[in-house]
């Protein structure tokens, strides 16, 4: 597909909907149309809405426009030996830098990586009365004004339709490595600590099934130093990783209610927990529950942590952990700052929002 | 308010605080107010109506909920440290000091995490984390003094910054009580929150939208070992290329700084660090991580900076020399302050490849104004220190230092930077917001701190200047044509 700006013609048709008050729905690529509630209104499509706009490798620095496939960005990035440090997951092979970042999902490399909105440098986005702002920037480090384009990350297009980002990038490691150790879940968990508080090039821990995945990026001879130390086989490679990163694996094909839990990464064994796959070194959990949606997250919260139906919900059950009320009061009247008519993916998050 | 009903306001509202922090945490005598008039920024003073000082959350939230009843400004300040006047008094408001709010409540080693209140100094939290292998990575030049509190409210640097980050990448959760008196957690315990990310947005939010009275940062492993290497160079062009050839190596430098000839003058005049006084500019390039990773990066960097046309490359050979490297660049502002009765420091940021410009118009701008400019930059992440030498007893220096200040400020914008890397707006770069964002978007971010605050009483006139005052900055700040260098890409 032809790189094209269609900022404007985006715009008109915010605006316009707005004067109409008529809700829509904003699609990237749509490869994460499960994810949060169903929006029941007209598409905004940012799919034609693409390209990579400035790109200069020793800036460690790319703008896009969201509806470029996040696939071609890595390849750009590639090719001049960089990455994006947040691995985006891509479920359906071909998630967009804007869905991307307005999902604020990452992958395996998170923990160490970086989230989406930790890379996010600035945006160009529109905001529900159909017009187009600016915030951030293309620069490391940028204090004026409230941080507002960090506040897009995760927000899945409730306050605006992302137009352009510009991320921070960096360098991919010259050396990969992954190692599997057959090790039963709490001790894996102990590990994964253990292997978390020493300057380790770590850049993946996870466990599945009795087995411990670690993968240590970096240069030669540090991935080797600590390859020897920590032990096991080599035999996982790099195609668990992007399984895991993707959806991929046996864990994730089933119908069931599958859930995201964030924790507070020592947390021990969930009552709840009934299958888990653990991640980012114990802080991010995928179950599937023996609990009903309210026990889980009761569980969840008492420990810190909150818990996201991500896929497979009943229509019944919110998908995102509630807020409390001073939190929920806070989100409704942003939502009214950016999105005074209510129109940008409204309830795809929290209800009335 | 004129002084009488300042001072009657005053007996009136320190009789309704002195209740909810013990009597003696409120200063209201002009002797006890006088410490507080000014932060780090001391070109700008105000005495505030009264100092309160909380021990607790509970009174932190019994002193909003009276103020917000009585509609009172609230400034918060911490160590008072900062260089943009964030923590300027208001002369009818209240200053609320969290320098009580001072304990660090758990070092959590297994979850990689710090809890403490908002008055903990930076560096404190390292200093707790060591015993564990563990440190808390954004290290401000001040983090001997300034505390976690204004670090979060002013999204701190440091001298790590491109490969650490700033410290809204290493909190996990902050809570803050609302000017309404309500305690609200943003982030959580795993590595992301529910909602909005309002973590982000609190942090370097300037005391604008909410009171900061607990953090958790982020704990990471200290690195095995950390090598530092110092080139010379002969034109700042040439350092500035060593900087991009290091990146395009793929190296992720953990400090990557830069310092001009006057600014190693002044350094080396003051502490004796070794640096070759003859250099038009040197770098500071140091690396950590595991042993092996260090001695493979500090060699290959070594190289790049020989490739790059540096005149000479040095490397500690031991951690007191790698100190001693350092120390030049930590005493670079004492060291320009040795030079000149007075400095303004600036801050701002611009993508690396526009420096030999920026350095060549700030030359320019130094020599029509006749004050003194040094350099230092930390040329990593593109965040730019001009320091502007002057003598505040010259009548007119000091406006002639801000005048030069904010050309330079505007030069960062138009290159495709920003007014403030590290420092804040405050009240010292407000002006030159009108000159990074258009009224649209500074409409929006006077929406968002209504979310938060509808009357406008926390730190009111700091970091977003009204439409109105954009529209008298640029009326008497007419800009000779539209654009100053029109051969420069802008975005």
């Amino acid at each position: 597909m032809q790189d094209q700006d269609k900022s404007s013609e985006l715009a008109a048709q915010v605006r316009e909907a707005a004067a109409r008050k008529q809700p829509l729905r904003l699609v990237g690529l749509d490869s994460k149309a499960f994810y949060g509630h169903p929006v029941d209104a007209e598409p905004l499509s940012l799919a034609t809405h693409r390209g990579i706009v400035r790109y200069e490798p020793t800036e460690l620095v790319i703008t896009a426009r969201a509806g470029t496939p996040v696939a071609e960005i890595e390849a750009a990035l590639a090719a001049n030996g960089q990455m994006l440090a947040f691995e985006p997951p891509d479920f359906a092979g071909q998630a967009s830098l804007g869905g991307a970042v307005a999902s604020g999902l990452g992958g395996p490399r998170r923990p160490w990586g970086g989230a989406p909105r930790d890379l996010l440098l600035g945006v160009t986005l529109l905001d529900g009365q159909g017009r187009i702002l600016r915030f951030g920037g293309e620069v490391m480090k940028n204090v004026a004004g409230y941080d507002l384009s960090r506040l897009m990350a995760g927000a899945l297009g409730t306050l605006g339709a992302l137009l352009e980002l510009s991320i921070k990038v960096l360098p991919a490691p010259k050396v990969e490595r992954s190692l599997v150790l057959t090790v039963a879940r709490d001790r894996a968990l102990q590990l994964m600590r253990d292997l978390a508080r020493q300057p380790a090039p770590l850049s993946a821990a996870c466990h599945l099934e009795d087995r411990l995945y670690i993968r240590l990026s970096g240069n030669a001879s540090s991935v080797a130093a600590w390859e020897k130390q920590i032990g096991g086989d080599g035999g996982a490679g790099n195609d668990f990783w992007s399984k895991l990163r993707n959806h991929k694996l046996d864990f994730f094909q089933s119908e069931r209610p599958l859930w995201r839990l964030s924790l507070p990464p020592a947390t021990p064994r969930l009552d709840c927990e009934k299958e888990v796959l653990t991640d980012w070194a114990g802080a991010q959990r995928w179950v599937y529950s023996s609990c009903t949606a309210a026990e889980l997250r009761h569980e969840v919260a008492k420990v810190g942590g909150h818990a996201i139906l991500f896929r497979h919900g009943d229509t019944e059950t919110p998908v995102f952990h509630p807020l409390n009320h001073v939190g929920e009061h806070l989100h409704r009247r942003l939502k009214k700052t950016f999105d005074p008519a209510g129109i940008l993916n409204p309830g795809r998050q929290y209800a009335a929002i | 308010m004129n002084d009488i009903d300042r001072n009657r306001r005053r007996a009136d509202l320190a009789t309704k605080l002195r209740p909810v922090v013990n009597g003696h945490h409120v200063f209201s005598s002009d002797e006890e107010l006088k410490p507080y008039e000014c932060d780090g920024l001391a070109a700008y003073r105000v005495v505030p109506l009264l100092v309160v000082l909380p021990g607790s959350v509970e009174e932190v939230q019994e002193v909003l909920r009276i103020c917000h009843a009585e509609g009172v400004a609230v400034v918060a300040r911490g160590a008072g440290t900062g260089l943009s006047g964030g923590a300027l008094p208001h002369e009818d408001g209240i200053l609320l000091s969290l320098a009580r709010l001072n304990r660090i409540l758990a070092i959590d080693p297994d979850n990689g995490c710090a809890r403490v209140q908002p008055g903990v100094r930076n560096l404190a939290i390292s200093e707790a984390a060591r015993p564990h292998g563990l440190y808390y990575a954004p290290d401000p030049s001040s983090q001997i003094a300034c505390t976690i509190g204004g670090n979060v409210a002013e999204n701190a640097g440091g001298v790590h910054c491109l490969k650490y980050g700033l410290t809204v990448n290493n909190l996990l959760a902050v809570e803050i009580v609302t000017i309404e008196g309500d305690r609200l957690t943003l982030g959580g315990g795993g590595l992301d929150g529910p909602g909005y990310d309002l973590l982000a947005l609190i942090t370097g939010s300037e005391g604008m939208l909410g009171i900061v009275v607990e953090v958790t940062v982020k704990l990471l492993p200290t690195p095995q070992r950390a090598q530092v290497a110092l080139a010379a160079f002969d034109d700042v062009e040439a350092a500035g290329q060593a900087v991009a050839d290091i990146i395009a190596a793929g190296i992720l430098p953990a400090g990557l700084e830069m310092m001009d000839n006057p600014s190693i003058r002044a350094a080396e005049d003051f502490v004796h660090a070794g640096y070759p006084t003859q250099a038009a500019a040197i770098l500071l390039c140091e690396v950590d991580g595991g042993n092996e990773e260090v001695s493979e990066d500090i060699a290959r960097v070594r190289q790049r900076l020989l490739d790059s046309g540096a005149s000479e490359v040095r490397t500690a050979s031991d951690d007191a020399e790698r100190a001693r490297f350092w120390a030049g660049r930590k005493a670079a502002f004492p060291a320009v302050g040795r030079i000149s009765p007075d400095y303004y420091c600036m801050d701002g940021t611009i993508p690396r490849k526009h420096l030999p410009h920026v350095l060549r118009e700030i030359a320019r701008y130094s020599k029509e104004s006749g004050l003194r400019v040094a350099n230092v930059f930390h040329a990593g992440d593109g965040n730019l220190h001009p320091l502007i030498l002057y003598d505040a007893n010259n009548p007119g220096e000091l406006e002639q230092a801000e005048e030069v200040g904010g050309r330079i400020l505007e030069l960062c914008v138009e290159v495709g930077g920003t007014i403030t890397g590290e420092h804040g707006v405050g009240l010292e770069k407000i002006n030159q917001m009108c000159a990074q964002f258009p009224p649209e978007e500074l409409q929006v971010f006077h929406d968002v701190k209504a979310a938060f605050d509808a009357q406008g009483l926390l730190n009111p006139g700091k970091a977003i200047p009204t439409l109105n005052r954009c529209a008298e900055f640029g009326a008497m700040h007419v800009k000779a044509g539209d654009l100053r260098f029109p051969h420069l890409e802008r975005f």
